[in-house]
């Protein structure tokens, strides 16, 4: 406790007078014409994947379709299955093989191509990130403008983990040329359900 | 001890290698500007970090008790580091407490300041370091050039070469994607066995006890999720009041740094996963110091963007390591000098007060000013180099005489042109990469006494 109490005391003793906090308005803040359209060309733009779709039903058969493959592909979206009642203690060695996760999103924010996911839509933290592909679905409906808005409509300690997820994991760390694939999912595909 | 100088020199001796760095990063600048002028509300969301963050530091008292009691809430174990030391030893009886023997960490800048690996290597305890550009620079035995792009002193040869040697790539296969992949497969098998994750803390929460760790690779999320036990390391500057805050600082943090709209991902941890044990360390290593230091505090608003070290004509022509300090740029060199200001004297004065670095910073802090300020103090506590501070002196004689000073410029002007050696060698500094002006015959005041009718 001995370092605690030391520093407190001394940013007590030193921190400067008071200042207010300002007030961030939200209406002042940029718009789009079209949430959708700007929240397709960001992700687009950044390496993501954007498909529309009528019916949730239509990236349901895709799924399913695809869980003969032999590869290991897991759901984690109520309507598609019933889900691993084990998922959520599956550990790393267990899900290192995982092919594609596919996951129900909050909402998508406009300005950046990012989408939030609450643990509960995870199932298990590590699903979104060590899956080779991920595949998300959020309604049209639920794109807000910008991080303001979204931020408005989530609560970030509800659950234990959230994320924004903008596109798929990337690096440009050698002679700063863009490799998508660093070390999360090397495809994020967003289908977005609504007309 | 190398200073800046000495260091940039040897740096810029590879000319065409000095002109690519230069030029990347200027790049990197480039698409800031463009993801900034993007947004019509840029300045306004400049004017709310700052103010957020001026708001915050004369709170900081009551935040940090907030969100260390909102954090345990959360049960989330909360350990305070007076220092560096104490930082590191608080690791490393987590790691002894545990037997923990495999390790992975992402990028921290805060473990880099205080010297983290180092200090478990020398009690036998490897760590693995998953961002890409750091484990390059770790197999290479360097530090980070760059907060945010760690390996930019490389090119992919030597990327290359490097993981011919430590992942057996092939030789001379410079492919950035190829490597990438080699680097992938290695650092998935030390996320899957790693018994410890530790990561940094971009921000963190007072009012949810939480916090948020920013990255593009997702290197943070596969330690963090993998390991049983996961460490996060923050210096308290890092607290925010509301999450809602977090709109404003995620909106800025990535456009600055590379001109992204935001990271890959923005994880929000605030409790622990069933059976995970999760722990912060609270640093402040120097940090109240400079809290009490009124010119210098505001230092402490940093976000570690970086948009100050890709701006800077200094650092992109001189490189990260010349700055010898886990923080570069101009932000390290007013943040450095207060850790320990003998051996980080030289670095207020790399620069050339050009005011770039304040323009860009996304939290409004004055960094040429400080950096001016900087020297001040420095040079009032004695830590100049005395060659320097006696010309000073003989300078501010000399102009504060009119005589001394005439005489002086006469006697120049004639030995210019008659002993043209004196001043065309190696021993003048000014003579380095330029040609000395041609002597006139006449000073202005002799010309402007001739000719002013």
């Amino acid at each position: 406790m001995e370092s605690r109490d030391k520093i407190l005391e001394l940013i007590k003793q030193n921190q400067p007078e008071a200042k207010s906090l300002p007030a961030v308005t939200i209406n002042s803040v940029i718009s789009f014409e079209d949430n959708y359209q700007q929240f397709k060309t960001v992700l687009e733009s950044i390496g993501g994947k954007v498909e529309l779709v009528d019916s949730i039903d239509a990236v349901k058969d895709i799924f399913l379709a695809e869980t003969s493959s032999g590869k290991m592909v897991i759901s984690t979206i109520p309507t598609f299955g019933e889900i691993d009642q084990k998922l959520s203690s599956y550990t790393a060695p267990q899900l290192e093989v995982l092919e594609r996760a596919y996951l129900q999103a909050t909402l998508g924010v406009a300005e950046n191509g990012s989408v939030w996911l609450y643990e509960s839509q995870m199932v298990n933290r590590l699903l979104p990130f060590i899956c080779q592909h991920l595949v998300l679905v959020i309604n049209k409906n639920a794109i807000v403008p910008t991080m303001h808005h979204a931020y408005q409509k989530i609560d970030v300690a509800r659950d234990g983990f959230g994320v924004f997820l903008a596109g798929p994991s990337k690096t440009a760390d050698i002679e700063q040329s863009l490799v998508i694939g660093a070390h999360g999912a090397r495809t994020t595909t967003i289908f977005i359900v609504g007309s | 001890m190398k200073d800046h100088a000495s260091l940039a020199q040897e740096f810029i001796t590879d000319e065409p290698r000095t002109d690519w760095h230069d030029e990347t990063l200027w790049f990197v600048r480039q698409k800031r500007d463009k993801a900034a002028h993007g947004l019509p509300e840029w300045e306004q969301l400049r004017e709310w970090a700052s103010g957020i963050k001026d708001h915050t530091l004369s709170n900081l008292n009551t935040y940090l008790t907030q969100f260390e009691a909102q954090a345990k809430a959360n049960g989330i174990q909360v350990h305070w580091a007076f220092d560096g030391e104490e930082h590191n030893r608080i690791i490393y009886d987590i790691i002894r407490k545990n037997n923990i023997e495999r390790i992975v960490k992402s990028k921290s800048m805060l473990t880099e300041e205080c010297h983290l690996n180092h200090f478990l290597q020398s009690n036998g305890i490897e760590i693995v370091d998953t961002d890409l550009g750091e484990r390059i620079v770790q197999f290479r035995d360097e530090a980070p050039s760059h907060i945010v792009l760690p390996a930019i002193h490389l090119k992919k040869q030597d990327v290359s070469e490097t993981f011919h040697k430590h992942l057996n790539t092939e030789k001379g296969n410079n492919d950035p994607q190829y490597l990438t992949e080699a680097a992938r497969i290695h650092l998935r098998d030390k996320f899957v066995a790693s018994q410890l994750a530790i990561t940094g803390v971009n921000f963190a929460i007072a009012e949810t006890g939480g916090f948020v760790v920013c990255t593009n690779e997702g290197n943070a999320d596969m330690g963090a999720h993998a390991a049983p036990i996961h460490i996060a390391c923050m210096g308290f500057e890092k607290i925010i009041p509301k999450a809602e805050h977090l709109s404003v600082f995620l909106r800025l943090l990535a456009r600055s740094a590379t001109g992204q709209p935001i990271t890959t991902y923005s994880s929000h941890f605030h409790r622990p996963r069933p059976g995970q044990e999760m722990h912060i360390v609270i640093v402040d290593n120097g940090r109240s110091k400079q809290l009490g230091r009124k010119d210098f505090r505001n230092s402490l608003k940093c976000i570690r963007c970086a948009a100050c070290f890709n701006t800077c004509p200094v650092y992109r022509r001189s490189g990260g390591h010349s700055y010898h300090t886990a923080v570069a740029g101009p932000i390290g060199s007013i943040l450095n000098p207060n850790l320990d200001m003998k051996a980080n004297a030289d670095l207020p004065f790399a620069s050339t007060l050009c005011g770039s670095c304040s323009n860009v910073c996304p939290v409004k802090i004055d960094i040429h000013e400080q950096l001016w300020k900087w020297r001040q103090v420095i040079v009032a506590e004695g830590y100049s180099p005395k060659a320097k501070t006696i010309s000073m002196k003989i300078m501010s004689m000399v102009l504060a005489r009119p005589a001394v000073y005439r005489f002086s410029g006469m006697m120049a002007r004639k030995m210019m042109r008659l002993v043209p050696g004196l001043f065309k060698n190696k021993l003048n500094p000014w003579y380095k990469q330029r040609e000395m002006p041609e002597a006139p015959k006449d000073s202005f005041r002799e010309w402007y006494l001739k000719n002013k009718k």
